[in-house]
């Protein structure tokens, strides 16, 4: 159940409500049911991404010359909205990577022909898609990434490593953040990078706590030679194209955190209805009534700070500070919001069979991926002049 | 071939229902409205049909302004126009009224096969499609689970229960009521809800299609609505087992009155 405040709320028109619905009608009947078992499997069937891709699912804010729906930020908040009714955070990962990612920065600085040969069948599911910027001694220290691309004639030539990289054991192209010039920020540029070309393996997929179903690789690359034009933006600014494409990333984790704990609360509160303890239900102790109360307020705190910030990047306004508040707040808060639920629920609640077990395991990797915390509140001193 | 579906917006099954302050009806306020699910496997299955033979499917749906969301989502599955029924002077209709108006807006629209759910989820009458047929002439197969087509000769499949199957064969012009299983619906896709809303909506009151329908000529009239009494609380008994037994057969025989 959604807040009633939610599809009410103006720039939410009835198509968008009908986007939320179709999404999760989708979720529940083709993700939900198998999410336990693609957790175990460690992976999920690839088909799935041409039937997200048939759905419209992977392209909502693409133009339509390239297959995408056209539609705005408020439809994208939509649609992660209703991604939480796949119960399984991974696959959500898995596809918000593909839509939201890996793609976006390809639509709004790539050439015609990279659209052609990696946007367009990435929306339509037919290719899978991987954002690589992470590598070993590169995670929230982004400038200091090592993956070089040296340009020799009208190739580069790549060679380095990627850690980290969802969707890696099986993408079909990579956005990837490679050095081309001098030390630091400025020696940064991105490419679009085909995953057939030789010198390219994939390592170990790693084991990991959470987000089970969604593969995390770690990738090699040996004297890999793409065409100099794959390019992706200008030379050396691939940092500033970094920072641009993290914006629309840290939004959507933090709209999907806030929509997450927002069902589990409402799942615990229907579950205290349910469970008696002492001879009533347990969510008629006033200790949970006041603790779901608190949380019910943050999480609605939580919800018109992501809206605020949807408004402004949906208006192309600068929104750098509420996306990273957003994602702070949503992702920390997060935290103590699963932990309650999932004591709520006690010995059931260390199950992985009650979603809200999983749920509180895989909610942990919010305050890490896309940006730590720690960062988060850095790029706010920054820009609060602290 | 034209094929129309006939199509009721009912309450979410999920919806907590209550009875609103004159009993006359339910509160509307928080309630979520859906396509009634046996519509589904209707919309689905007309789409089939024009899949395999071509035409046109158009969705019919009788009730108040919000109906048309419902078609709505019809039209995103992939159905090409909607007709809207949404007139004061269809507001108090009773089945026939309903059935009255559906069958002259199939009739103008000139369908040639008709398809509905097997019941509305709502008021469960199940009478709606089955007087259609009746006043358009057509045969009527209920509740089907399957349907080929050759021609404009049709073979269905009913479970009619005990495990038996009957089939019927039926020629077309007809009207089906889709059971549950009959196919697998296809979703709303995004595409298709942005599709849906430059699909063409027709709208018919009841003067229009020259009915009788509406409240005043409702031969089935409602008194109120009220509430199933709440379930009592179930009961233990105690004392020797054989007492326990006589007990419980003559509770079962004079208070349930099951036996
Ligand atoms: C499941 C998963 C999926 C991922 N998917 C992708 C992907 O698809 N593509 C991709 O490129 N990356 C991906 N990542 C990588 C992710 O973005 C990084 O893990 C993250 O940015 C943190 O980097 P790190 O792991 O190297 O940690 P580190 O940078 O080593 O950080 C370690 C700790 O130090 C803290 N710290 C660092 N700098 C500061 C500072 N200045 N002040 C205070 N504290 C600081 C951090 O907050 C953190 O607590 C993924 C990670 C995970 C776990």
């Amino acid at each position: 159940m959604n807040s009633p405040s939610a599809p009410a709320f103006p720039p939410f028109t009835p198509e968008h409500s009908a986007l939320r619905q179709a999404v999760k009608d989708f979720c529940i009947k083709e993700i939900a049911p198998y999410s336990e078992e693609w957790d175990k499997e460690g992976i999920f069937p690839v088909e799935l991404f041409k039937k997200a891709g048939e759905m419209g699912l992977l392209g909502i804010r693409v133009d339509p010359s390239w297959g995408g729906l056209g539609m705005d930020w408020w439809a994208t908040t939509a649609y992660v909205e209703g991604l939480t009714y796949c119960e399984n955070a991974g696959v959500a990962m898995a596809l918000m990577v593909q839509s939201d990612m890996a793609t976006p920065i390809i639509h709004e600085i790539g050439t015609e022909e990279q659209k052609d040969l990696f946007l367009k069948p990435a929306v339509a599911g037919d290719k899978i898609a991987a954002l690589g910027i992470s590598e070993p001694n590169a995670g929230s220290d982004v400038a200091n990434l090592e993956c070089r691309a040296r340009k020799v004639g009208d190739e580069y030539v790549i060679s380095g490593q990627k850690l980290w990289i969802t969707n890696g054991t099986r993408a079909d192209f990579i956005t990837l953040g490679v050095r081309t010039g001098e030390d630091g920020f400025g020696g940064i540029s991105l490419l679009t990078f085909p995953t057939d070309v030789k010198g390219y393996s994939i390592g170990r997929k790693l084991d990991k706590i959470g987000n089970l179903a969604s593969d995390t690789a770690e990738l090699f690359f040996d004297e890999c030679r793409v065409p100099a034009r794959f390019l992706l933006g200008q030379e050396n600014m691939g940092f500033y194209h970094i920072m641009t494409n993290f914006q629309g990333e840290r939004l959507v984790a933090a709209l999907s955190a806030m929509a997450g704990m927002e069902k589990a609360v409402r799942e615990a509160i229907q579950y205290g209805t349910e469970r008696s303890a002492f001879g009533r239900p347990i969510g008629k102790f006033q200790v949970w009534r006041h603790r779901f109360a608190e949380h019910l307020t943050a999480i609605e705190a939580g919800r018109w700070l992501c809206y605020r910030a949807v408004d402004l990047e949906d208006r192309g306004q600068p929104a750098t500070r509420e996306i990273t508040m957003a994602k702070l707040f949503c992702g920390d808060l997060a935290q103590r919001v699963m932990y309650d639920c999932m004591q709520f629920y006690g010995g059931f609640g260390y199950t992985t069979e009650y979603p809200v077990g999983r749920a509180w395991r895989d909610i942990r990797l919010l305050t890490v991926g896309g940006g730590t915390s720690e960062v988060m509140k850095e790029i706010l001193v920054k820009m609060e002049g602290l | 071939m034209n094929i129309g579906v006939l199509l009721k917006q009912v309450p979410d099954t999920e919806s907590r229902i209550k009875i609103n302050g004159d009993a006359n009806g339910i509160e509307d306020g928080d309630i979520k409205w859906i396509v009634n699910p046996y519509d589904e496997f209707a919309v689905e299955q007309a789409l089939q049909v024009k899949s395999a033979v071509g035409g046109e499917v158009v969705i019919f749906s009788l009730g108040s302004s919000r109906t048309l969301d419902a078609a709505r989502t019809a039209l995103a599955m992939g159905a090409d126009r909607a007709v809207i029924l949404d007139d004061d002077g269809f507001a108090g209709s009773d089945s026939l009224g309903v059935a009255a108006s559906l069958a002259k807006a199939a009739q103008e629209e000139g369908i040639e096969l008709l398809f509905a759910g097997k019941q509305a989820i709502d008021d469960d009458a199940v009478q709606v499609p089955q007087i259609v047929g009746t006043l358009l002439e057509w045969p009527v197969a209920t509740a089907i689970s399957s349907y080929e087509q050759d021609g404009d000769s049709v073979t269905v499949k009913r479970e009619v229960g005990g495990g038996q199957t009957e089939v019927i064969k039926v020629t077309l012009p007809a009207v089906f009521t889709a059971d549950k299983g009959l196919n697998s619906p296809r979703y709303a896709s995004l595409p298709g809800i942005m599709k849906a809303k430059s699909k063409p909506v027709k709208r018919y009151t009841a003067d229009d299609l020259g009915v009788e329908a509406g409240a005043d000529n409702a031969k089935v009239t409602t008194d109120g609505y009220h509430m199933p009494p709440p379930r009592p609380a179930g009961r233990i008994l105690d004392g020797e087992l054989g007492d326990q037994v006589k007990e419980l057969v003559k509770l079962l025989r004079q208070e349930a009155k099951v036996l």
